[in-house]
């Protein structure tokens, strides 16, 4: 009899905490309560969390969870339904969308910031500066000694993010193939699988040559100035050089949504376009996007 | 009177009915539980060579395992593994290297030095060595290791093959240290008393008695330790290096099997081609880990066999 009793007890238990959380409107707590799941970029996902942390705190009963895992795993999230938002920073592939429509839906994107993709060496580099083509044979593996540039005579130890980031799918758009739309990254590039570790690596390298997103930049790293040709300005990334466009490698970063976003999700994306959304992007060294509600 | 029948008529005679349902509602349930597991082996492997085997339509296998360049997201992908075989290879030959004297010394010395108070700390201390999580090892490879090994052989980074085989040899070590030992304890105390009244010392008997008599168990403790190498996934994927050509030496940065997969497995579109050649990969693991633990069984049945007779 006892027994019974502690199974029923433990069944009603399990039972109870089974319905929270399982959708807007649902939640016990607030009638306007509900679950947002984004995925995506690592380049956004401290400004994802940024943003779904304060929107918490103004919006309770509403939770917003947020992964990273790349541009590249928010999207095939996205299609195959395990997110609600997706944030990208580079445009979805023409596949991509093929398969998003197969699946019933039409993958509408909105640029909620925009982010210069800042080249970064060790601080001990006596190098400041780089062409786009020297950037771009160094990605390719031409340019493979740091005297080829102005440096010490030693061997370029290139880093790159993993082509499941957004990132490398920009730059490599971007800069790798600013001249030839064939070319590759090198046989020589190491692609390490965080922004932290590619971060971690340059500080402490003085070899390194690596890029990321403005926002993980930190005092232990040395920004490059990037000239468009060698005629050029060396220009460095920041808030007013990638808003008008001087900043070469700078890119918009997108929140996508199955179709037009809808109840929950066109206000969390609203929110995220206004003043309040827009000052943590500021906070955070990514640029407000110019559209601004 | 009872006669004495074998297995299971003998157990349910002169039980109460009860009884005998309720030992053969436990027996059902043991052997569903005995065939759910081969049944979930079984479907993993189907959906292992029925996502992966559709890459061969595009790729011919003899392309895919022995080409050398991978770009499975440009237009149009070329897959080829053999930069991530030898990466694999070259790790685990590396962490044997360092795990296998190291491994079958600590065996012999818990077996045959150690005093009974000192095995007692050290069989335990081993098993919490084998439960490290591995991003843990991972993280203390990149944080500690990596930038020792760069500054000690003069190299452009620590992120190598290096650093990743010395950080998974301590992932194979407690696997080859328990079953050596399980091998070293196994054999007859004759062979070693008959050893010592022949005056040899103790080294003289570990090293041409205990050894030789014991070398299936160990032979096979180091087959097991070699599959599990292989299959190590974030340690390497931390501090491997993952350059995509192959790897000359073992100091240059490199990429495996295991770390490619996990770290594009995730946004390669569903059934798409990079998703189907992650699969091969995965079924080229698959082949690899098989034809180990099959040869480590066979020499262990051989052990066994040996010193039943």
């Amino acid at each position: 009899m006892k027994r019974i009793i502690l199974v029923f007890l433990a069944l009603v238990f399990l039972a109870s905490s089974c319905t929270s959380g399982l959708g807007p409107g649902t939640s016990p707590t607030s009638p306007a309560g509900g679950n947002i799941v984004v995925k995506g970029s690592d380049t956004m996902v401290n400004l994802a969390s940024a943003w779904a942390e304060e929107y918490e705190i103004k919006h309770p009963g509403v939770k917003v969870s947020v992964s990273g895992g790349g541009s590249g795993f928010g999207i095939t999230a996205l299609i195959e339904g395990t997110t609600d938002i997706c944030n990208n920073s580079r445009s979805w592939k023409p596949e991509e969308v093929e398969n998003a429509r197969a699946k019933g839906f039409e993958p509408v994107s909105v640029a909620v910031a925009l982010d210069g993709v800042a080249v970064v060496v060790n601080p001990q580099n006596p190098v400041n500066s780089l062409t786009i083509d020297q950037l771009a044979a160094i990605y390719t593996g031409k340019i493979a000694n740091w005297r080829e540039v102005g440096g010490v005579d030693s061997p370029i130890v290139v880093l790159s993010r993993d082509n499941n980031s957004g990132t490398h799918i920009f730059f490599k758009e971007q800069v790798v193939q600013a001249k030839d739309k064939q070319a590759e990254y090198g046989p020589d590039v190491m692609f390490l699988p965080t922004s932290q570790s590619i971060s971690d690596e340059v500080a402490r390298n003085p070899y390194a040559i690596a890029y990321f997103g403005l926002g993980y930049v930190t005092r232990e790293h040395k920004v490059l100035g990037i000239k468009k040709d060698t005629s050029s300005e060396a220009v460095k990334p920041d808030m007013s050089t990638i808003k008008d466009g001087t900043y070469p490698v700078a890119r918009p970063l997108y929140v996508t949504t199955r179709g037009e976003a809808q109840g929950l999700i066109k206000e969390y994306i609203d929110w995220i376009l206004g003043s309040d959304g827009q000052k943590i992007v500021s906070e955070l060294d990514f640029v407000p996007h110019a559209t601004q509600k | 009177m009872r006669t004495r029948k074998c297995g299971k008529t003998f157990l349910s005679e002169g039980h109460s009915p009860k009884r005998r349902v309720g030992e053969k509602v436990i027996e059902a349930l043991i052997r569903f539980s005995g065939w759910i597991t081969l049944i979930v082996l079984g479907l993993i492997m189907i959906l292992l060579f029925r996502e992966g085997l559709p890459i061969f339509g595009y790729t011919d296998p003899v392309s895919f395992l022995f080409g050398t360049t991978w770009l499975p997201v440009s237009s149009p992908p070329v897959f080829g593994i053999l930069p991530f075989v030898i990466g694999s290879l070259m790790i685990t030959l590396v962490a044997l290297v360092i795990a296998v004297p190291i491994g079958i010394g600590t065996a012999a010395f818990i077996s045959e030095i150690a005093p009974t108070g000192l095995k007692e700390l050290l069989k335990p201390i081993i098993e919490i060595l084998a439960g490290f999580p591995s991003i843990v090892l991972g993280f203390i490879g990149f944080i500690l290791l990596a930038p020792l090994v760069q500054s000690v052989f003069h190299l452009s980074t620590g992120l190598n093959g290096l650093t990743a085989g010395i950080m998974l040899s301590l992932i194979c070590l407690p696997t080859i240290i328990s079953i050596s030992e399980d091998a070293l304890s196994s054999v007859p105390s004759e062979y070693k008393e008959a050893s010592y009244a022949l005056g040899a010392t103790r080294w003289q008997t570990i090293r041409k008695v205990l050894l030789p008599a014991a070398s299936p168990g160990v032979v096979a403790s180091i087959m097991l330790g070699m599959g599990r190498a292989i299959g190590e996934t974030m340690t390497v994927l931390m501090i491997s290096g993952g350059r995509l050509s192959i790897p000359t030496n073992i100091t240059d940065p490199m990429s495996a099997l295991t770390a490619r997969i996990a770290i594009e497995i995730n946004n390669a579109s569903f059934r798409g081609l990079q998703f189907q050649a992650l699969f091969a990969m995965g079924i080229v693991l698959f082949l690899i880990t098989l034809v180990v633990n099959i040869v480590a069984d066979l020499v262990l049945e051989k052990q066994r066999r040996r010193l039943r007779a």
